[in-house]
């Protein structure tokens, strides 16, 4: 199964949007968090990231997604700094954090590959919340 | 020029003036940024200091590359990322050499600037480190054949313009370019927080090598 983790700046950004998606997937998807320093300030970092990526992934590949700027350029800099295979399967999608979020957990817990997963999650960009 | 343990007390050093102005970078990044610049890279520089200080039996190039590490997962902006780019560059172009002379520091230098271009996919102009860094370099190789000292004190003066020409600029990284237009008539606090460091390196190699 494609793993899933969220980068955020914040702890409680990650936290509830991992709640939120708990709702719909009732525990049948591989999902992570990154989010905040070490010492619990507000931001993002590469160790952890890349950590958090080598945890996630069985084998299927990861997607990312991430908030703000450095979360970004923390998790470009984490991807790099990885070992293959995991550094050419682990992705960044190109999507908003929370609805990419979810429909990214979503698709992986239905069994879609990496290439799929990441497609539909960024396919969220063209959704209209006003109908 | 500078040998590791000279390098360790320059890095040392930086540790001080980012502490000493680290409210006035965090001011500065509350007036366009979120509010942290000051206190992410104090807490980057000192956990370097912290690593780093027992390095002088070690090659430069192993020093600034763990510098480069140590800022990558302790400041927490992108400045970290972005800092500990330029850091692991600037350490793998010195390589196993223990002392770094005058052409080595360009060398380093250059590394620094192409790996915060890369990593922050960003160019001059854009309101960030680089517009203190880039115009630094081209100071330096251009007034090189002045002589050393000539040459450090024309990097010392380009960043600061750099800097100023900051204000000029509307932000289109980070997180000022949320501000757009709002963000102009602002000093960028990345390209201060470079022309400190490179302050520092340049009053250091002043003072103790009687340039």
């Amino acid at each position: 199964m494609v793993g899933i983790l969220l980068v955020s700046h914040s702890l409680k950004i990650a936290q509830g949007t991992l709640e939120l998606i708990g709702q719909m997937t009732k525990g049948k998807v591989r999902i992570d968090i990154a989010a905040g320093t070490a010492d619990n300030r507000l931001g993002t970092d590469a160790q952890m990231i890349k950590q958090k990526i080598e945890k996630t992934h069985s084998g299927d590949g990861v997607l990312v997604l991430v908030d703000l700027g450095s979360a970004v350029i923390s998790t470009e800099l984490a991807i790099e700094n990885l070992d293959e295979p995991l550094k050419s399967t682990t992705l960044i999608a190109d999507a908003p954090f929370v609805e990419g979020a979810v429909v990214a957990a979503l698709e992986a817990s239905f069994g879609k590959n990496l290439e799929e997963v990441k497609k539909l999650t960024e396919d969220v960009k063209k959704y209209s919340k006003l109908g | 020029m500078v040998n590791s343990q000279e390098l360790i007390q320059i890095l040392t050093k930086i540790n001080e003036k980012i502490a000493e102005n680290k409210d006035y970078l965090t001011q500065l990044d509350s007036a366009i940024g979120d509010a942290d610049h000051g206190i992410n890279m104090s807490k980057g520089f000192k956990a370097v200091v912290d690593r780093i200080s027992q390095m002088k039996d070690k090659d430069c190039g192993s020093i600034l590359k763990t510098a480069g590490m140590t800022l990558v997962s302790t400041v927490g902006g992108a400045s970290g990322p972005l800092y500990g780019t330029a850091f692991m560059r600037a350490g793998q172009v010195v390589g196993s050499k223990t002392e770094l002379n005058f052409d080595d520091f360009i060398s380093l230098l250059e590394a620094a600037l192409e790996g915060i271009k890369l990593r922050g996919k960003a160019q001059r102009g854009e309101k960030t480190i680089i517009d203190s860094l880039e115009p630094a370099i081209e100071a330096i190789k251009k007034h090189k054949e002045e002589g050393e000292a000539a040459a450090l004190k024309r990097v010392v003066e380009a960043a600061k313009e750099g800097v100023e020409y900051t204000k000029k600029i509307v932000a289109r990284k980070g997180r000022a370019s949320y501000l757009g237009e709002r963000s102009l008539g602002h000093q960028d606090p990345g390209a201060t927080s470079c022309y400190l460091m490179l302050k520092t390196v340049v009053d250091w190699i002043t003072e103790n090598k009687g340039l």
